[in-house]
């Protein structure tokens, strides 16, 4: 009975506001899917529901969250929720609180204020029942060098309810040829693919990773978000931290950008995309200035700090780039203008990090 | 044991056995203080009793040697590998996993005693033991004792290498203790206690007791009378448990210091 129930709150949290399935929910791998069919019946509580399902539906609850190492308050009234079977992905510049925020989460310390629940459970003070569902993969793994893949594997699995097979856990992170070396030949990327392992071998149904691509190649990157998505297949919720803005927008169904310790921007990363311009760049032949431009249809003005300097590109902001690209094309082309460098970029997050971080440029 | 406390056993064991300098201090410096004991020729002249506190205090250095100074070392590098707090991360507690970091020390602390008894008992003759059972308790609280000591010496030690600094003030002051302890029978009575307050004075002195039914120079005692005789030493030994117990809660650091 209880499977049942997790199936359709699932089933519901992989759904967008339109009834749509969210499209990572298409790209499961079949080593995992296979696997955790099997864990999901022979196990007594995979994500265990039971009782919490009427009173939240969010498996990550942060509210009003501040949290103070001496001086220096390094996070200052965050709230958001992790919805179950979504990943929420939270970004922000260095420093910003993002790593402070996970480890309030995984119940490493207690925020100074606010409130933190997760499966309906203080990550803090409940802590032994929470772990036996989170999985987390910290920002720096912590294995004893000295010991090898597959013995630091086996004292983790040693140490959990119901681990994965070593083996198996090593294979789903391409780690299996190397389960002799010992953790201080790893490369960087190596060694972020065991610390993964490492964290889905417990079958989490809530899983934390902090920056978890950080060092990966490419290909091995590619790899771990098949992994992730497989696992947001399986009814997994995942809440991410990560440097690589196209990372977020790839895998995200939400997420929070971070600055100095408070949530700037938050919402579905369709939305927070869409609250960000597209940006037209070119340069202007020698002699003329912006103040020559005609009004464009769309455009958006500079903040002041941002206005281009007389040598440097023109940048103009836009909330329908088409429209405005076409005008200025047309413009150019009467005037037999040459618009240098053209380029006409979609918003993306990355604008919308920007904006962000050129915030800390201007109070700077 | 528990299995997860095994599982991290099970991998300090590893490391231990990897670890050059710790199998030194965990090894090397006891059978070297063995060696110069034996050499010394003090065991030929001042029989069996003389010998058996000799021998008890020997296995007070195993402790302090194998456990605690090794287990400074340890938690201490565990603790700036940021494996304390990766073991955290999962569904272990807090006790177990020192528990699982400390049980490989113990057990190697444990192994030591049994061959430094069994040596002397048969090479040197010593007495069979009053009380075994109380004997075995002093080593096994004692073992709690420095467990607990080292994971209280962590909080001020910033690296593994300054533990050779920071467990100097135990390790000094349990062995010039227990030498000065006996041979100071007429120092004033604020200095004998202070020197039988100290961690490894009680461990000794139960060891002693088990053994051969007195600390020193009063005549042996028998199985139920050494009970007596021991309440003191046990409390004073309670008494380093509970308070080790204490700072340990209040200020272990999971994490190196930012």
């Amino acid at each position: 009975m209880e499977q049942a129930i997790t199936v359709s709150i699932v089933g519901d949290a992989r759904k967008g506001p339109t009834g749509h399935v969210a499209p990572h929910a298409r790209g499961m791998t079949s080593v995992i899917a296979s696997h955790d069919a099997a864990h999901c019946r022979g196990r007594p509580g995979a994500p265990r529901l039971n009782g919490m399902t009427t009173t939240t539906s969010a498996a990550v609850e942060v509210s009003g969250v501040r949290r103070r190492y001496q001086e220096f308050e390094a996070v200052r009234g965050v709230s958001f929720e992790v919805r179950r079977g979504e990943l929420f992905a939270l970004l922000g510049t260095n420093g910003a609180g993002k790593t402070t925020t996970m480890d309030l989460v995984a119940g490493f310390g207690r925020p100074d204020a606010g409130s933190v629940r997760v499966l309906g459970l203080d990550p803090y003070s409940d802590r032994r029942k929470v772990r036996a569902h989170l999985g987390i993969m910290l920002q720096e793994g912590g294995l004893p060098p000295d010991l090898t893949v597959a013995e630091s594997a086996a004292m983790w699995a040693g140490t959990l309810t119901d681990p994965r097979p070593v083996g198996e856990a090593l294979e789903l992170v391409d780690l299996g040829h190397r389960a002799q070396v010992r953790v201080r030949q790893l490369s960087g990327g190596e060694r972020r693919r065991l610390d993964l392992a490492l964290a889905i071998m417990g079958r989490p149904s809530v899983l934390l990773l902090d920056e978890p691509t950080t060092g990966l190649d490419p290909e091995s990157r590619r790899n771990a978000w098949r992994m992730v998505r497989s696992l947001l297949a399986d009814g997994v919720t995942v809440l991410l931290t990560t440097h690589y803005l196209n990372e977020a927008q790839e895998l995200a169904d939400r997420l929070a950008i971070m600055h100095r310790g408070e949530v700037v921007t938050a919402g579905s990363t369709a939305e927070v995309v869409a609250e960000h311009p597209a940006r037209i760049t070119f340069r202007l032949p020698a002699g003329m200035v912006e103040g020559q431009l005609p009004a464009l249809p769309g455009t958006r003005d500079e903040p002041a700090g941002v206005r281009a300097e007389p040598h440097e590109p023109i940048t103009l902001r836009t909330d329908t780039l088409q429209d405005t690209l076409t005008e200025l094309l047309a413009w150019a082309r009467t005037h037999r203008i040459d618009l240098a460098g053209l380029e006409a970029r979609p918003a993306s997050l990355e604008e919308a990090f920007m904006a962000v971080a050129q915030n800390e440029e201007t109070y700077a | 044991m528990n299995t997860r406390v095994r599982a991290v056993g099970v991998a300090e064991l590893r490391l231990f056995g990897r670890n050059r300098s710790a199998m030194f201090s965990a090894f090397a410096m006891p059978l070297l203080i063995a060696a110069a004991v034996a050499s010394s020729g003090i065991t030929d002249e001042s029989g069996t009793t003389a010998t058996a506190l000799l021998l008890t205090s020997l296995l007070g250095y195993v402790l302090l040697a194998a456990v605690y100074y090794n287990l400074v070392t340890t938690y201490v590098s565990r603790r700036e590998e940021l494996v304390l707090k990766r073991l955290r991360a999962g569904e272990l507690s807090d006790g177990a996993i020192l528990t699982g970091i400390a049980a490989p020390m113990v057990v190697v602390a444990a192994a030591q005693m049994v061959v430094f008894t069994a040596a002397g008992a048969i090479l040197l003759g010593v007495p069979v033991p009053v009380n075994a059972p109380l004997m075995l308790a002093g080593v096994a609280g004692g073992a709690v004792l420095f467990v607990l000591l080292a994971a209280a010496s962590t909080p001020f030690t910033r690296t593994a290498e300054s533990a050779q600094v920071t467990t100097l003030p135990v390790l000094l002051g349990c062995l010039l203790g227990s030498m000065l302890y006996p041979v100071l029978d007429d120092a004033p009575a604020v200095v004998s206690g202070m020197l039988r307050a100290l961690p490894l004075s009680p461990v000794v002195d139960l060891m002693r007791l088990g053994w051969l039914g007195t600390t020193g120079d009063a005549p042996p005692a028998g199985f139920v009378e050494v009970l007596g005789d021991a309440l003191l030493p046990a409390g004073i030994m309670a008494a380093w448990i509970v308070a080790g117990l204490l700072v340990v809660r209040r200020s272990f650091r999971w994490e190196p210091r930012r």
